[in-house]
């Protein structure tokens, strides 16, 4: 729905730009050109992002995903305190986790689902409102926190690159800041929110 | 880093010969699953990408980051992303479509472009994800969950421009 709006008001302002400045012509010629730079972007970026997709695979095959997954468990225990008590839900968050990390997008969200209805039930099945938990699961899924992102990095290959993984490390650093300044708003806005509704 | 990528290949396939995986109809299989990816994401793209281009063949795109030059620039945040910055949390593939443009236009080994990739690989469609996780467990108040996601996304593109800086020299 946002988008139709998005795409009319572009459309409709580089129409309406273009009449003032004397360019329709070059703008219809864009428009054209956008298209076929469209089919470019995704012919270019297509084999790697089979390469990794095919890779990733063999990895939730193998089991190196679950076992990272395993791994992640106790950090998440501590992020999410009543779920971790959870059997069910802990696993959830944990597989949501280790697909996010690996960029496994088909995998992430039905285990973040499944963790989604499971906190909800753990913190009473008639509340409507988000709980504290499943606040914090949507800011650590909305935030992306991706090890290799593929489609990035071969974008960044099709247009000309040296080497196009050379931004992994700035990519961390900024999943980090991002992933912490988000939870920490999750914390503070439910403190505010607490502390607001005390007489 | 560039060796990373290789290493990781040959570790998941030694992984998945100790697990006696097998592995090569997995690796096809996967492939087969990026090439329905691409099928999905070329339409959104084509949309975004046409309207992208009207918009800066118009001059309008020009205005647009003048407008915020002065606001972005006080946070470090390149003005040339602006718009990767109003569309990412809405559009996965727009915002795909977006930065693909910004990394074309400024070089994808300068500074610019290397922000965007870092802005676009460090976040995600925020409002889709809001929507489907709390959509899914039938919440309906969804209290400080999109704010909070927000303030990640803007941590995002601040810290961006600052991490590329920082390991690349503000070239």
């Amino acid at each position: 729905m946002v988008l139709c709006w998005i795409w009319t008001c572009l459309v409709l302002a580089s129409v309406s730009f273009g009449c003032l400045g004397g360019r329709l012509g070059i703008v219809s010629a864009a428009a054209l050109e956008g298209a076929s730079a469209s089919l470019e972007l995704c012919l270019g970026i297509c084999g790697a992002v089979c390469l990794w997709s095919g890779v990733m695979e063999v990895m939730r095959r193998s089991g190196l995903a679950s076992l990272l997954s395993k791994l992640l468990k106790p950090a998440l225990t501590l992020l999410f305190p009543s779920a971790g008590k959870d059997e069910e839900a802990l696993e959830a968050l944990s597989q949501n986790a280790s697909a996010n990390l690996l960029g496994l997008g088909n995998a992430a969200t039905p285990a973040g689902i499944r963790a989604a209805v499971r906190l909800k039930y753990l913190t009473g099945k008639s509340s409507s409102s988000a709980g504290d938990e499943l606040c914090r699961l949507v800011v650590l899924n909305s935030a992306s926190i991706q090890l290799i992102p593929t489609t990035v990095c071969a974008i960044r290959a099709a247009a000309g690159a040296e080497a196009p993984f050379d931004i992994l490390p700035a990519v961390w650093l900024t999943s980090l800041i991002s992933v912490s300044a988000g939870l920490a708003a999750a914390y503070i806005f439910a403190r505010l929110g607490k502390a607001c509704k005390r007489p | 880093m560039n060796g990373a990528v290789a290493l990781i290949i040959a570790f998941t396939a030694v992984f998945a010969l100790c697990r006696k995986t097998e592995l090569y109809p997995a690796l096809t299989d996967g492939i087969k699953d990026g090439l329905k990816v691409i099928y999905k994401i070329f339409p959104p793209v084509a949309a975004m990408l046409t309207a992208v281009y009207m918009f800066r063949a118009s001059g309008a795109l020009e205005i647009l980051t003048d407008l915020l030059r002065p606001a972005l620039a006080a946070l470090g945040i390149p003005p040339e992303t602006a718009p990767l910055l109003l569309v990412r949390p809405l559009s996965g593939s727009g915002a795909l479509a977006v930065a693909t443009d910004i990394i074309k236009q400024n070089g994808a080994d300068s500074t610019i472009g290397r922000i965007a990739a870092v802005m676009a690989g460090s976040t995600e469609t925020t409002f889709y994800t809001v929507s489907v996780y709390l959509g899914a467990a039938g919440i309906k108040k969804s209290r400080y969950a999109v704010p909070a996601a927000l303030v990640a996304d803007l941590a995002a593109f601040i810290a961006a421009g600052m991490a590329v800086r920082l390991l690349f020299g503000s070239a």
